[in-house]
């Protein structure tokens, strides 16, 4: 199996470890927003999307055999950024490990203002919504 | 007159501190205005020394309470030239007085088929109240177009007077891209068609006189915190055959006269529509604000804001893939804009950083983003407490901005 929850975590704290300002940080956010591949239109549907009152997220999960798969989308390339993270930290695990997941690494790297605005960009949902479909997977 | 920016700035405390790192640049001036120190002051003032329910207590500090809130319509009927003082009630912010005049003027007056006619700036503030006390009677909201730059389309305006519109509800400068409305003209055409009318006057007031009685205005809302005042108090004014007329609106302490569980007669105006113990420290520091803007001419400070709108409007122009959205002649210092295939959400975040604060998103204006085809935009919003070093610094950060994020 691939590297644990938290392993990635550590892997993304010492990434941003390598800037001390917060534009070189931002920059850094924003390509890894813009290099995530977008979602297909087949998934940007009306069921998966999550509506903030600023942008909207587009939150796709499948299972492959044991593990939860991500794949997510945002109008917003900063919010993009952060999903780009949260499915590097959270996909491909299993459904009990996603549930117990603590995301501290969010944080540590300087960006849990992006979590605070809850109802503006939508990640505090997505981040809800993905233990949501973990919980429905491991029931099923 | 010319006005000492600098020592202006100094009667706004909250201007003089660093956010991110940098000095903070408040250009969300039409979601709220900042407080001058006088403002505070009262407010704490009113609650260190004075604090007592109204109009109801005979000890010295009663009194004292209830005259200073006296004290506040008082001025603000000066400020709107009203007729009376009891012609100007107390709520909690425009939305309430909107909310008010829908369910006690609506509720009497609007039947099957009659129309409202409201415009396509609107602020969800005075659509959605009309929405819901038309369908509760079968009313129906018709809507005044504007035009590429935002200009309300006073022709199709005229179309739409008939006999069966019982009201019209439009704001008197627009929140999301600063046009002034014609309101002496549409005012005018609406009477003659028997129409009433409400101007919904929140973002007006701090930038434009306002006399109730030469505009010959029905109802004028607005509220006490985009006037350099504190929140949670807002005004509606109203004509007195009008406000005498419409039923109470929430039933409780202070707007009756006596109360048995046979009946109840209610209290005159304006107490008939100010029910429960109000929002009495906050509409007390009010009359400080009043007093603060009373202290200028009105139309030096307007000049102020429209050299700073000028300014900016010139640098903004000059950025490449930059629109701005809302080009009317007659506008207040708010510049909508949005950048080609940037959000503006990533655009008010990275501002941010740099101690910039603007607003972004739809400012609670759906129908008017739809009109033009976006989802949002961003919003800087000027106040006379800003500079030109100020402009400087915010399009040299938006530049920087837009290089990151293309
Ligand atoms: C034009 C307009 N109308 C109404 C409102 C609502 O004001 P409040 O939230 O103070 O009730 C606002 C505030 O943004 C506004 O700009």
């Amino acid at each position: 199996m691939a590297q644990s929850i938290q392993e990635t975590q550590e892997e993304l704290i010492d990434e941003f470890g390598l800037f001390d300002d917060w534009a070189d940080k931002y920059e850094y956010l924003i390509d890894l927003g813009k290099k995530l591949p977008s979602l297909s239109e087949a998934f940007k549907t009306e069921e998966n999307v999550i509506k903030g009152c600023q942008s909207r997220v587009w939150l796709h999960a499948e299972r492959r055999g044991d593990l939860i798969v991500f794949e997510a989308d945002s109008e917003a390339v900063i919010v993009k950024g952060m999903i780009s993270m949260l499915i590097r930290v959270l996909s491909n695990h299993t459904a009990q490990e996603i549930m117990q997941a603590d995301l501290y690494f969010i944080d540590q790297i300087g960006m849990s203002q992006h979590l605070a605005q809850t109802r503006s960009n939508g990640l505090v949902s997505m981040v809800k919504q993905m233990k949501n479909y973990a919980l429905a997977f491991s029931a099923k | 007159m010319t006005l000492d920016i600098h020592k202006i700035r100094q009667d706004f405390p909250v201007l003089d501190q660093q956010v991110n790192g940098a000095p903070l640049i408040y250009f969300d001036n039409a979601a709220t205005t900042q407080k001058p120190k006088s403002v505070i002051d009262a407010l704490s003032h009113y609650y260190a020394s004075d604090n007592a329910n109204i109009h109801r207590g005979i000890h010295a500090l009663a009194e004292r309470a209830t005259t200073a809130f006296e004290l506040t319509r008082t001025k603000l009927k000066d400020f709107l030239n009203a007729p009376s003082s009891d012609q100007v009630i107390l709520t909690s912010g425009t939305t309430a007085s909107i909310n008010l005049v829908a369910q006690t003027f609506g509720r009497a007056n609007f039947s099957k088929g009659d129309k409202i006619l409201i415009s396509n700036l609107e602020h969800h503030s005075n659509i959605v109240p009309w929405q819901m006390i038309a369908e509760e009677k079968g009313a129906v909201i018709e809507v005044i177009p504007v035009d590429e730059d935002g200009v309300l389309d006073v022709a199709a305006y005229r179309n739409l007077l008939d006999a069966t519109v019982k009201l019209v509800a439009v704001n008197h400068v627009s929140n999301a891209i600063g046009t002034i409305n014609p309101i002496a003209e549409m005012i005018e055409l609406a009477h003659a068609h028997g129409a009433k009318v409400l101007i919904d006057g929140a973002q007006s007031v701090a930038h434009l006189e306002v006399d109730v009685q030469a505009l010959d205005i029905d109802f004028f809302a607005f509220s006490a915190h985009k006037l350099f005042g504190p929140t949670g108090v807002g005004v509606l004014y109203g004509k007195r055959e009008l406000l005498e007329s419409m039923p109470p609106y929430q039933g409780g302490g202070e707007m009756i006269k006596e109360v048995s569980f046979e009946g109840t007669t209610y209290n005159e105006l304006p107490y008939k529509f100010e029910a429960g113990t109000p929002n009495i420290a906050d509409v007390i520091a009010f009359s400080a604000a009043i007093d603060y803007v009373n202290g200028f001419s009105k139309e030096v400070l307007f000049k102020q804001e429209l050299a700073l709108l000028a300014y900016a409007t010139e640098q903004l122009k000059a950025i490449p893939g930059l629109r701005i959205i809302g080009n009317a002649p007659d506008k207040i210092a708010v510049i909508s804009f949005v950048m080609d295939g940037l959000h503006p959400q990533d655009m008010g975040v990275l501002l941010d950083k740099f101690g910039i604060a603007i607003r972004t998103g739809h400012h609670c204006v759906q129908p008017l983003m739809k009109r033009f085809g976006l989802l949002g935009t961003c919003r800087a919003s000027f106040a006379f407490y800003n500079t030109f070093e100020e402009i400087d610094l915010f399009v040299k950060a938006l530049r920087r901005t837009i290089n990151m994020l293309q």
